[in-house]
C-alpha cells in the first residue's frame, strides 16, 4: 500500500491567531518596537542635548505635547509588560540548585522585581 | 455513574480515497469518568471500525495516543471527558503529517532524536568489574525532570516555531539532549552540541513556551532550551574571548 501523508499548511502571517498562549507571546514581541523607539528617542535627546540648552528645552517643549505624553504612557505599559514577562520566565532559564533541592522559583523572580526596584529608585535619585 | 451523549467530532482522512480530510461526528453514549480516548475505543468497537487511532498503555506513560482536543495537543487518555462540554473536536497532532485519520507521520522527530544521542556516553571506558557508575542524590536532581518525558510530541504540536520551521530539532529532542548533558556519568556534550547548538537547534527557539505549558508530565522543556542557550553562550564567549581556557 503506498502512502500519501496529507500535510496541513500553516499560515505564515496569522498563525498567531490560533491561540490565546500565541497571541500572549507575539504581545511580548511587539512590545519590542515600543522600546526600539523610546531608544532612538533617547538618542535624539542625547543629539538635542549636545547642540545647547536651546534645543534641549525645545526637544522637551515637544515631549510635553499629546502625542509625547501618549507615547510615552505607552512605552512604560509596553516596558513593563515585557520586563514582568521575561522577569517571570527567569526560573526556567536560570534554575539554582542548592544541594538536593532547587531554590524557589518565587524567590529567583522576586529578586528581579528587587533589583528592579532598586535600580528604578537610583535612577529616580539621579534625576530628581 | 453519570452518562451524556457527546457529539464527537473527529478529522478523517483515508489516503486511498481521499484528497483531504474531513470531520465525521459520532454520537457517543459516554460516562462521565471517561476520557476521550474511551469514547474514540467506543466509537471503534461500536459505531465505526475504519476509524484509525494509536494507544497503547491508557495511563499517560507510552505517550502514543497525543491529539489535538478542541485545538488543544493532549493525550486522549488524561482528557477527562468532564472537562468538556457536549462537543468535542479530536485531531491528529498538530504541525505532523496525516497519515490516516488521527494517525500522524512521527519519522521527523524520531530522526531528530536519535540525531541529538539521548543515551549515557561514559566520560571513559570502565570495565564491569570496575563497579557502578555512582551519583549522588543532587547530582541526580539535576535533570530528573527531564527523565520523565515520553516522547509524546504534544510540544512539537504546541511549538508555532516548529510548525513554520520544520528543521528545527524541537522541544522534546533538545530537552532529552540536556537531560544526557546534566548527568554526572556523561561525557557526551560535545558530540550533543553539534546538533543542538546549531542554528536548527535551540537559536531557533523564540521562547514562546507553549511546549511546556501543554506538557502531559511537567517536563518544562522550553525551560531546557533556554539553559541550552546559555549554556551555549557560554561556550561562544569561552571559545572567542579566552582561547586559552580549556573547556
Amino acid at each position: 500500500m503506498s502512502r500519501k501523508p496529507y500535510i496541513r499548511e500553516i499560515s505564515k502571517t496569522n498563525w498567531f491567531f490560533s491561540q490565546p498562549r500565541y497571541m500572549r507571546y507575539m504581545a511580548r514581541e511587539v512590545t519590542c518596537i515600543f522600546i526600539l523607539v523610546y531608544t532612538i528617542l533617547l538618542v535624539f535627546a542625547l543629539k538635542n542635548l549636545a547642540q545647547g540648552p536651546e534645543a534641549y528645552a525645545e526637544f522637551l517643549e515637544a515631549l510635553n505635547s499629546p502625542l509625547g505624553i501618549l507615547f510615552n504612557l505607552a512605552a512604560l505599559v509596553a516596558a513593563v509588560y515585557h520586563s514582568t514577562s521575561w522577569f517571570n520566565v527567569t526560573p526556567q532559564a536560570m534554575p539554582i540548585q542548592r544541594g538536593e533541592e532547587f531554590v524557589p522559583g518565587n524567590i529567583i523572580v522576586g529578586a528581579h522585581y528587587g533589583g528592579w526596584v532598586v535600580i528604578s529608585l537610583i535612577v529616580l535619585f539621579l534625576g530628581v | 455513574m453519570s452518562e451524556r451523549q457527546i457529539q464527537l467530532e473527529v478529522l478523517r482522512y483515508n489516503p486511498e480515497t481521499d484528497s483531504e480530510p474531513r470531520f465525521q461526528t459520532y454520537s457517543v453514549p459516554c460516562l462521565n469518568e471517561w476520557v476521550v480516548l474511551d469514547a474514540l475505543n467506543y466509537v471503534k468497537d461500536n459505531l465505526d471500525t475504519t476509524l484509525s487511532y494509536r494507544w497503547s498503555c491508557h495511563m499517560a506513560v507510552c505517550g502514543s495516543c497525543g491529539m489535538m482536543v478542541n485545538g488543544e495537543p493532549k493525550l486522549a487518555c488524561k482528557a477527562f471527558i468532564h472537562e468538556y462540554g457536549d462537543q468535542i473536536r479530536v485531531e491528529p497532532l498538530a504541525n505532523f503529517p496525516i497519515e490516516r485519520d488521527l494517525v500522524t507521520v512521527v519519522e521527523d522527530f524520531i530522526a531528530k532524536l536519535a540525531s541529538v544521542k539521548p543515551y549515557l556516553i561514559p566520560k571513559e571506558d570502565k570495565p564491569v568489574s570496575a563497579g557502578e557508575f555512582k551519583q549522588t542524590p543532587a547530582q541526580l536532581l539535576t535533570f530528573k525532570q527531564y527523565t520523565l518525558c515520553i516522547n509524546c510530541m504534544l510540544c512539537y504540536a504546541a511549538c508555532p516555531q516548529y510548525g513554520l520551521v520544520p528543521e528545527f530539532i524541537g522541544p522534546a529532542a533538545i530537552a532529552l539532549a540536556h537531560r544526557y548533558n546534566q548527568d554526572s556519568r556523561d561525557g557526551g556534550r560535545d558530540e550533543r552540541q553539534e546538533v543542538i547548538a546549531s542554528h536548527e537547534g535551540v537559536w531557533e527557539c523564540s521562547f514562546v513556551g507553549a511546549c511546556s505549558e501543554v506538557c502531559p508530565k511537567h517536563v518544562d522543556p522550553a525551560g531546557a532550551l533556554q539553559q541550552v542557550k546559555v549554556a551555549s553562550t557560554i561556550d561562544w564567549y569561552k571559545e572567542h574571548l579566552m582561547p586559552w581556557v580549556k573547556k
